[in-house]
């Protein structure tokens, strides 16, 4: 709210202070708490599935984290698939989008939500609506930081 | 007839004649549950998408209504409705299976009285006998075009609110006297208030002002005082909205009962229902009004009500071009014949 104040009209402004005293303000605390909790919980979760992958596979602590990830997603689309999800992030906030498991709920959440128009235009299309930019930026910036580290060891700083 | 600036008076006195009123799970857990005609106990309805199940609310509620004052979709002259779904698809659809001549109105979720003051109007001035209006949403369609998928795991923030999956709509007829029956008398056409609002998750704060601005400029326009009404009653403004336009009145000068200022949206759930600030949507005040308001006006416990439905008019593309969200709001007063 309020992005570009200058271009309000006084009544505008007038209103929006008005406004604010009636607005409920998020709990900022209480959702920091929740948020801490809950995503220490998910990255327990996680820990706990490394160790298993390392003492029942054969992986080591470098080469645990891959399986690790791909169990994590698996189990955030089975709840998001059930609808539990939705109801731990209303409660968990950052603590569940965060974490690995909340891409994964927004990669199937939109690819359940868009079955309906078909699984070209409406599955295919549409899955990556809110992970996409995720992806984009995640890739652009490993770019931006590996040219960054070349540049460094070509000119032997690092 | 015109009355001041913005407002009609209908001399004739409309009535509305039979209502019917559809809704889905979470109303059914709500407050007003039995004053529905239909509740579904799933979102999908038997349908293969959400749209389709929206598309069933409205047609059931239709006939629900044309069951109750027995007459056959043929004898309605016109059907006046709208929805929330880009291209009002699900009511348009509902037209093609009624294939009564019809008006596809937007107003947000100020549709239904937009319906109604329209229907209100044609009636009154015999453009036609029968006139079907009403209004509808659908939580799960409503939140995937305006909002994320719905299982997807966002924090709402508690400004926001709950869509209502509902569909209320009512016939409206020509007043052929003694019944003790619903009338409509006038209406006022609001106009579109924006006070530089961008938060769509906080719509009741946005859409306040509009209300206030139609709610003033009916007093002003029919010179009656707002005692003149048993009960004054917002669409969907919630918690925030409802309270911060109680404010907006009382510094206008407008001396309302507390207890007589109530909100659709905050009638419909449970206090232990998790909708935040409360419901919204096109079906929220259409539902409230068209099943629970006027059971309780024939039952005798209001005589006089003035419904005043807000509607929010941005989409999700003016929304991500920073546009502010532009608001509405459409009055209009409801009084037993007798």
């Amino acid at each position: 709210m309020g992005k570009d104040k200058k271009n309000l009209t006084p009544e505008q402004q007038k209103y929006q202070v008005l406004q604010q005293k009636h607005e409920i303000k998020r709990p900022i605390i209480k959702n920091c708490i929740r948020a801490f909790w809950v995503g220490g919980l998910i990255c327990t979760v996680g820990q706990a599935i490394t160790y298993f992958y390392i003492y029942f596979f054969n992986f080591t602590e470098q080469t645990a984290g891959n399986p690790t990830v791909a169990t994590m997603v698996f189990l955030s689309m089975l709840l998001t698939g059930f609808g539990i999800y939705d109801h731990l992030a209303q409660f968990g906030g950052a603590g569940t989008a965060v974490p690995v498991t909340g891409f994964g709920n927004a990669v199937i959440s939109a690819a359940i939500e868009h079955r309906t128009e078909g699984f070209v235009l409406g599955v295919g299309g549409n899955m990556f609506k809110l992970a996409g930019s995720v992806i984009l930026f995640g890739v652009f910036s490993a770019f931006v930081v590996a040219l960054i580290k070349t540049i460094l060891i070509q000119w032997g700083v690092l | 007839m015109l009355k001041g600036k913005q407002s009609w008076v209908f001399q004739n006195r409309p009535v509305i004649a039979a209502t019917g009123v559809s809704g889905g799970p979470f109303e059914a857990n709500g407050r007003l549950a039995e004053d529905f005609d239909i509740l579904h106990d799933d979102l999908w309805m038997g349908q293969d998408s959400y749209e389709k199940a929206h598309r069933v609310l409205i047609e059931e509620a239709c006939q629900s209504a044309l069951k109750k004052e027995n007459i056959l979709k043929e004898d309605i002259h016109f059907f006046i409705a709208g929805d929330l779904i880009n291209q009002i698809t699900p009511t348009s659809l509902s037209a093609r299976t009624n294939q009564i001549p019809y008006f596809g109105i937007f107003g947000a979720c100020s549709t239904s009285m937009e319906g109604l003051a329209l229907s209100s109007f044609i009636i009154n001035n015999k453009g036609a006998k029968y006139i079907l209006t009403g209004a509808s949403s659908h939580y799960a369609s409503v939140e995937k075009q305006f909002r994320y998928p719905t299982e997807y795991g966002g924090q709402k923030p508690p400004t926001a609110q709950w869509t209502i999956t509902g569909a209320g709509v009512a016939i409206i007829k020509e007043n052929s006297g003694s019944q003790n029956l619903p009338v409509t008398t006038s209406a006022t056409i609001g106009k579109v208030v924006d006070m530089g609002l961008t938060d769509p998750f906080n719509m009741g704060g946005a859409m306040a002002p509009a209300a206030a601005d139609t709610i003033t400029a009916h007093f002003k326009d029919m010179q009656v005082d707002p005692s003149y009404y048993d009960l004054i009653v917002t669409g969907d403004l919630g918690k925030i909205g409802h309270s911060t336009t109680y404010e907006l009145l009382t510094n206008a000068g407008l001396r309302i009962d507390k207890g007589k200022f109530q909100d659709c949206g905050l009638m419909i759930f449970k206090e232990d229902q998790p909708v935040n600030a409360g419901g919204s949507g096109a079906g929220c005040s259409s539902t409230v009004l068209y099943g629970h308001l006027l059971n309780q006006m024939k039952q005798g416990a209001y005589k006089r009500i003035l419904v005043v439905a807000t509607g929010a008019l941005l989409s999700p593309l003016t929304f991500q071009q920073n546009e502010t969200i532009p608001c509405i709001a459409h009055a209009v007063s409801i009084e037993m014949n007798n």
